[in-house]
């Protein structure tokens, strides 16, 4: 027996592919093309987290900013903030993509401060998604989120609606203890997202409000997840950094 | 922007399965289709959802994050979400994301339903 269909009318649609849009699996990162000042860390030989690999409560959040009055297709915005997606971030936060920019396949590095008064942790993500109107990203073992990024833009009502959807848990406890923290964890992640947004809407010359929708959509923790501590990229960029003097005391070859 | 194209039928198989058939598209905008689905397909004895994914002719990642939202939503019901009649590209989208280590890939519904019940 089949249940009546849902949906709507596919007769009408025009076949699109996404055959191109999608990277390739791969088992492990691999960086190229290090730029100068970039710390490559923590990114080259790690697997990506997918959401069923992390460790805390997964959240669902979605921030949008409309660009009222700014004559930019979601396109033009999408070609912009490729090109330009480090220089969107807060300041202190550092993201290096290789020329060839934001593909799918490409691995950029994250060097980055979690939160003040503490050292700059190195990481990385991997495009796993890239087309005209969007792009995604999965974070490899360490990053302090499991699951996926996407950024993209929309004509909504005659105007531009550019948004970063988050669909993550804490990688590790680590991670999760600093996410519940108050004033830091969650509401840092969650402002960066926001002055994100307002960087891209000054950018086109308008002054945009962000709105923000939080969901936990699984409250459980995923203690067989526990060891990923032992990934953590802020820990293993501290030992790095603490290791620095020893490493220069080691015999060249 | 080509518009948005998602359509979905619900077989039961047995009072512990069901198939949904998805048609065309799965991106962000496919929620209430799939949503509604997922609820027809899953009664109060109902154990595992099996997603027929033959026809799927699109997938962005918003659509993997349908699919995470379903699989959530699942697992709180205590069921188990299978697939099948993904072609090779849309499998490597599953072994990409890693959503192949959640959602059990079979290749047609008879393997699915078998593979379901001896679980």
């Amino acid at each position: 027996m089949t249940e009546p269909t849902t949906g709507q009318n596919l007769s009408a649609a025009s076949p699109r592919s996404d055959t191109g849009n999608w990277a390739k699996p791969v088992r492990t990162l691999t960086t190229k093309d290090v730029p100068v000042g970039a710390t490559d860390l923590n990114v080259t030989g790690r697997r990506l987290y997918g959401v069923s690999t992390g460790f805390g409560r997964l959240w669902q959040k979605s921030f949008s900013v409309r660009l009222e009055g700014a004559a930019v297709t979601p396109r033009e915005v999408i070609q912009v903030w490729k090109e330009r997606f480090g220089d969107f971030w807060p300041k202190g936060q550092r993201m290096f993509f290789p020329a060839t920019g934001i593909a799918p396949g490409e691995v950029g590095l994250i060097n980055a401060k979690p939160m003040p008064g503490v050292p700059s942790m190195a990481t990385g993500i991997l495009v796993i998604y890239a087309d005209d109107e969007s792009f995604s990203f999965m974070s490899p073992e360490g990053h302090p989120f499991a699951g996926t990024l996407t950024f993209s833009a929309m004509d909504e009502d005659g105007a531009t609606v550019v948004k970063v959807d988050e669909l993550t848990r804490a990688s590790d406890p680590f991670w999760e203890l600093m996410m519940m923290t108050p004033l830091v964890g969650a509401r840092m992640q969650n402002d960066m997202w926001r002055k994100t947004l307002r960087n891209v809407a000054t950018h086109f010359g308008v002054d945009g409000h962000v709105e923000s929708r939080i969901v936990c959509v699984d409250g459980r923790r995923q203690w067989s997840q526990a060891k990923n501590i032992w990934q953590n990229a802020a820990i293993r960029s501290t030992f790095y950094l603490f290791g620095a003097p020893l490493r220069k005391l080691r015999p060249r070859r | 922007m080509a518009q948005q194209m998602t359509e979905t039928s619900v077989r039961p198989v047995d009072n512990a399965a069901s198939v949904i058939d998805i048609l065309g598209e799965i991106t962000a905008k496919s929620e209430p289709q799939l949503m509604e689905a997922y609820a027809r397909a899953s009664g109060t004895e109902t154990r595992v959802v099996i997603l027929n994914f033959a026809r799927l002719d699109y997938m962005n990642s918003g659509g993997i994050g349908l699919l995470v939202t379903m699989l959530v939503r699942a697992n709180r019901q205590k069921q188990r979400l299978c697939a099948y009649g993904l072609n090779e590209h849309y499998r490597q989208i599953f072994e990409l994301t890693r959503l192949d280590e959640a959602i059990a890939i079979y290749d047609d519904e008879p393997a699915a339903v078998a593979g379901a019940k001896a679980s």
